[in-house]
């Protein structure tokens, strides 16, 4: 039953050991200067100004959570269209059905003020 | 005609569906929860019905056999749409006095009892984990209502992320049982011949992701927590409705998908009982704060059903939805009076010392507790008492004694921590001299219902035993 996997394994050896190889191959042969602007996070951007550790505003993962919406549909409703003629017409209301429902959950996000930007930091949805 | 019927086998799930986004969009439009609230508890009323007359009706599959519906399954989904309904009734006023009354409880407790329902009624296992996540989802959300909270915040968290790693053990377990038995359905892999190391991983990661839901030890440690960070009447709900439900869809994996195979996971669920009743006990001892207490009772008392589990009988199936009823019924209660009690808020009555004197303050909310602690300790002529009288009677019959004997005795240890409660109650000095409220007529009156059903059953069991053991009489 594992035989049928072993050219699996050696490739996954093989790229194991060229990676590998190469990068020890690199240090053992490449030149190294380092000066402090090559060692910076940009070596020829801008100087870092704080950790990454901030705290963003919810009104971008609402976004995304909007983005979801949409995205499901897309993910499920292309693959239906395309075999529409297979399924037949009985899988049309199941369809309507789905998108009703995520339908209802993009009306609640607006209801609920996800789409308003223009409120202060800090201030609920209103 | 034919659609219609097959759509009245999971009436149930579809107006529990339903009456989420009805009461989502309510909430949306109107922003007012006490109309969230009322339309919940109309729906879940008219679930109840419809699970009540299936459950009165044939059993069998529809839905291209995807759902299961009648005798054990829609059993199963009366046991949560009750625990749905009388934590519901509970809520309003608990919410509200504590300042938390916000519509998306109802529509998230719906969303929930939705997954519990599909997890009842599933005869297929992507149904099974489809209810299984839907439930959880909504429960995480739950558990995290009070975001102000730091103990509310910590318990999502863990929640969840415990949460979805099981449903990765779980979802695993699936997918080996797929690979082993080539089907998805829960008939069709008793079917198949092929009882490999497949199968078995398969077998070993499923009960993984049930040990997680039902918290039984070691899969536990979320329990306590959440069950003390979430706000009291979700609390009750999570603590019945979804453990009943991931019961009764253990029971139906165990009897209708790994049937042939009980002699070996009857061992597995022998040693997991044990360690779930004595160390469920054992920490409930030490505990101060009765939600955390409530918790490690109801993870003992997982362990309870789980020795019924593994009795692997007909009886014994019967006499553990018989314990879940009465589960039900007693910990709704026994969580409803604390959530009174905490309404209150000068004084925190999650802590065990401050209900000092409290029995004669409020005398009938003293002899509602009473008569909830009671029951679950398992003294008669409580409900609880005949649950744990048949799943141990039923453990005999299969030759369990020494399981049973272990289970006795770690129930004679839960006789001192429910008790030292009510020694609180009654025997105690009351030093503070706070003015008790007056419950709202809804609330004390659902509280009243539970506690006489707690007696009535326990009292006159005959006709919910006779009937739960004909579910195995005739397909057995």
């Amino acid at each position: 039953m594992l035989e049928q996997y072993i050219p699996i394994f050696i490739l996954i050896a093989l790229a194991v050991l060229i990676a590998v190889a190469f990068i020890i191959l690199s240090y053992l042969l490449g030149p190294a200067r380092p000066n402090k602007p090559k060692l910076g996070p940009y070596e020829s951007g801008m100087d870092p100004i704080g950790q990454a550790k901030e705290r963003y505003s919810v009104g971008f993962y609402i976004i995304a959570m909007e983005f979801i919406v949409f995205d499901l549909e897309v993910v499920f409703i292309y693959p239906w269209a395309v075999r529409y003629q297979e399924f037949g017409p009985g899988t049309l209301w199941a369809m309507v059905l789905f998108i009703t429902i995520l339908l209802l959950g993009l009306v609640y996000t607006l209801k609920k003020g996800s789409f308003k930007w223009d409120m202060l930091p800090g201030s609920p949805a209103k | 005609m034919e659609s219609v019927n097959e759509l009245l086998t999971i009436s149930p799930i579809v107006i529990i569906g339903f009456a989420g986004l009805f009461v989502m969009m309510l909430d949306a439009f109107t922003g007012n929860a006490r109309w969230s609230f009322y339309a919940s508890l109309f729906f879940c009323l008219a679930a109840l019905a419809g699970a009540v007359q299936n459950v009165l009706g044939p059993t069998g599959t529809s839905f291209y056999s995807l759902v299961y519906y009648g005798g054990t399954a829609s059993f199963g989904a009366v046991l949560v749409l009750t625990g749905t309904l009388f934590s519901l009734c509970l809520s309003k006023d608990y919410l509200e006095q504590t300042g938390n009354h916000i519509a998306e409880v109802y529509s998230l407790v719906l969303f929930a009892a939705f997954g519990m329902l599909l997890l009842v009624q599933a005869n297929h296992m992507i149904v099974l984990f489809l209810g299984i996540e839907s439930m959880s989802i909504a429960l995480y959300a739950l558990a995290g209502l009070l975001r102000d909270q730091k103990k509310s915040v910590e318990a999502a968290l863990k929640y969840f992320l415990l949460g979805a790693f099981s449903t990765g053990f779980l979802l695993y377990g699936i997918a080996l049982l797929y690979g082993s038995t080539g089907s998805l359905a829960l008939p069709e892999i008793a079917e198949a011949s092929d009882k490999g190391v497949m199968y078995w991983a398969g077998v070993g990661l499923l009960f993984t992701g049930f040990f997680f839901k039902v918290s039984a030890v070691p899969f536990h440690m979320w329990t306590p927590d959440v069950y003390q960070g979430s706000p009291t009447t979700v609390t009750a709900f999570m603590a019945t409705a979804s453990k009943s439900a991931a019961f009764v869809a253990f029971i139906l994996v165990l009897s209708r998908a790994l049937p042939d195979t009980s002699q070996q996971w009857q061992e597995v669920l022998w040693i997991f009982a044990v360690f779930t009743m004595v160390i469920g006990n054992l920490l409930a001892l030490v505990q101060e704060n009765i939600k955390r207490m409530l918790a490690y009772s109801s993870i003992a008392h997982a362990g309870y059903i789980m020795v019924g589990l593994a009795a692997t009988s007909g009886a014994a199936y019967s006499a553990v939805l018989y314990y879940l009823f009465a589960y039900t019924l007693m910990n709704v209660g026994a969580f409803g009076v604390v959530a009174y009690y905490e309404c209150h808020k000068n004084c925190d009555f999650t802590e065990i010392k401050n209900y000092a004197g409290l029995g004669f303050k409020k005398p009938i909310m003293g002899i509602l507790m009473s008569v909830f602690l009671f029951s679950m300790v398992g003294i008669p002529p409580f409900a609880g008492f005949i649950g744990k009288y048949r799943v141990f009677a039923a453990a005999i019959d299969e030759g369990l004694i020494s399981l049973v004997i272990i289970g006795v005795l770690a129930s004679a240890i839960s006789v001192y921590y429910y008790l030292s409660v009510l020694v609180y109650l009654y025997m105690k000095e009351d030093e503070t001299g706070m003015v008790m409220k007056r419950p709202s007529t809804l609330y004390s009156l659902a509280l009243i219902i539970l506690a006489l059903l707690t007696i009535y059953f326990g009292v006159h069991p005959g006709l919910l035993t006779d009937f739960l053991g004909s579910f195995y009489s005739v397909t057995w």
